[in-house]
């Protein structure tokens, strides 16, 4: 399986529809060449706009810019772009559903190295709380262009999380992606799997292990986690036996409870929610190595999936 | 500006501080003394200084104003009401559950052109707004009142920095400078000395002016809109409360109420002053 960059594919797609929109514009607090952020200041170097270790003035300006006419993608890295900066972002971005693009680079525990404080393991469940947002969160780096195709016409503001590692690339290039829909991308029948972010394709390989034990599971991609569709939700779920979840994320208001609290009393059964217990991420030399450790592989999914079966 | 232009702006002054009042009424919580601080700088904006268009709020040439210090909103909504871009009526049901005018200013409201209230975020929008009419070539203009209190927020000075790297000459701001925070004297609660030393210090041109007298206010922000290549500060000095003098620099105004007798009392000073106007 082919990996591809999805920040490179961020950068890239900014340049790609910056062409032509004018109004599009980008702010970086220093963190360019690792948000890729730096390949727009390249090619259009006046609507780029490089504002300084200071998130919070980067997300008001951006705010700023927005009111103005302007199409602003803020970028940093997640932790900095929402925790630095949330009342900047609930203020003057999410109350007047100004338009402005806010791209939170490194998510999750994808940052192995830099350890807890550069880790970011709330920030879509922080941006999912607040109203008028909406959160989207790629698998790869075609849904990563998708969606940012998808941000140039989208009325109010919206959270992006990008991966700092290179994932499988699986989604098909020509198909169209519509914000807030969900993606079924393997069927089955007897458990569903919801899942979002790099978690996704954990999410395929442990239907390869399930369906190694005789376990038939589907895989439904969760890119936007804001807004979720509750009808969707009822779709998927509609024959099987159990639901299972997958993020990259505390369990505390992440996916899994989400999900949950849209089909609570109308759906009953097993649930299981793999995602990170209420504890700060840590320093490793590999992105996998933490996957390990905090629960999030294809054997710990496929392992939920079984028990929540009773199999 | 010549004595006629200046009498009709300190009436127009007067009238917003009535404006203010008529919003607080009697028995009501209302921001009054960061309000009227302001009477004549947002009488000399919008009816002398900036470029509006009473007929269409929202025509892209017109200038911006903000109120970073967005719990004076009382005194802006005072004069988006004497420029016609909303009923009188909405002005006795500010904060009522089903009114126009929300305790904070609102892109609801006609006029009003950002979210603020959470204090120290207003001068990061002026940026953005500078940064976006600047590629758009737009002869506007971008103006932010700030308060003095407010400048205790950290992110203001991220943002006083990036307007001068930015060297945004088409973004002016103001610092309410009245004295008064809203628990007491803002030399005792967080006292920052030399605003003008360090505004100055962070790449602004930096004035000051009475913050009372409209043409001293005309003429400091003509001055500002001449300098080149960087951002302008004008300093208004003022006097919280001003026009009722039993609030005038007392905290407790700062979102104080008025009983009846306080309310009769108000009325008859700002009668009396009309006359003098």
């Amino acid at each position: 399986m082919e990996k591809k960059s999805l920040r490179m594919a961020y950068g890239e797609a900014l340049v790609e529809f910056g062409k032509n929109n004018l109004n599009i514009v980008v702010l970086e607090a220093d963190l360019g060449k690792s948000t890729m952020s730096c390949l727009f200041k390249d090619a259009y170097p006046e609507r780029y706009f490089e504002m300084g270790i200071a998130e919070q003035n980067m997300a008001t300006t951006a705010a700023g810019l927005a009111l103005a006419g302007k199409i602003p993608f803020y970028s940093t890295f997640a932790v900095f772009a929402i925790g630095r900066a949330y009342d900047q972002i609930r203020c003057g971005i999410a109350i007047p559903e100004a338009n402005v693009r806010i791209c939170g680079s490194s998510c999750g525990l994808s940052d192995f190295g830099d350890g807890k404080t550069h880790q970011s393991i709330e920030d879509a469940n922080i941006m999912c709380t607040i109203p008028n947002m909406t959160v989207l969160n790629p698998v790869d780096a075609v849904e990563t262009r998708k969606m940012v195709k998808a941000m140039l016409t989208h009325k109010g503001p919206v959270y992006i999380r990008i991966n700092r590692n290179d994932l499988p690339v699986y989604t098909p290039v020509d198909t169209d992606y519509e914000i807030g829909k969900m993606y079924r991308i393997r069927e089955g029948g007897d458990v569903a799997i919801f899942a979002t972010g790099a978690m996704v394709w954990k999410a395929m390989l442990a239907a390869d292990i399930l369906q190694a034990a005789g376990i038939s599971a589907e895989v439904i991609n969760v890119s936007s986690l804001k807004p979720l569709k509750k009808e969707e939700i009822l779709k998927y779920v509609a024959g099987k036996k159990a639901i299972v979840t997958a993020d990259e994320a505390t369990r505390i208001g992440g996916l899994g409870s989400a999900i949950a609290s849209l089909i609570i009393g109308e759906v009953n059964l097993p649930f299981a929610q793999i995602a990170i217990d209420d504890q700060f991420g840590t320093s490793a030399y590999t992105y996998d190595e933490l996957l390990e450790r905090y629960g999030l592989t294809e054997n710990h999914i496929a392992a939920a999936a079984r028990k929540a079966l009773g199999k | 500006m010549n004595e006629g232009q200046a009498r009709e702006l300190r009436a127009i002054a007067h009238k917003l501080r009535c404006n203010v009042l008529e919003m607080i009424g009697v028995g009501k919580a209302g921001h009054w003394g960061g309000s009227v601080s302001l009477a004549e700088t947002l009488a000399v904006l919008y009816f002398h200084s900036m470029r509006v268009d009473r007929a269409n709020p929202k025509n892209p040439e017109r200038d911006r104003l903000l109120l970073s210090k967005g719990h004076a909103a009382l005194i802006q909504y005072a004069a988006l009401c004497e420029l016609g871009y909303f009923p009188r009526e909405e002005l006795g049901k500010v904060k009522s559950l089903n009114g126009l005018l929300q305790g904070h200013p609102d892109l609801t409201v006609p006029g009003i052109e950002a979210v603020t209230g959470s204090l120290g975020q207003g001068l990061s929008l002026g940026v953005g707004m500078s940064l976006a009419l600047r590629l758009d070539k737009s002869p506007s203009h971008v103006f932010v009142i700030m308060g003095d209190g407010e400048q205790s927020e950290g992110q203001l000075w991220e943002a006083a920095m990036a307007a001068a790297n930015f060297k945004l000459d088409n973004l002016t701001a103001f610092i309410d400078w009245n004295k008064i925070q809203a628990t007491g004297r803002t030399e005792e609660i967080f006292s920052i000395p030399d605003l003008d030393k360090k505004w100055r210090s962070f790449g602004w041109e930096v004035l000051t002016v009475n913050g009372h007298d409209v043409a001293a206010i005309a003429a400091g922000i003509e001055q500002a809109k001449t300098v080149k290549g960087k951002p302008a500060l004008v300093i208004l000095d003022t006097i919280k409360g001003k026009g009722v003098s039993f609030a005038e620099n007392v905290a407790t105004y700062h979102n104080g109420m008025f009983d009846e007798k306080k309310y009769t009392q108000a009325i008859e000073e700002l009668t009396a002053q009309q006359e003098t106007v």
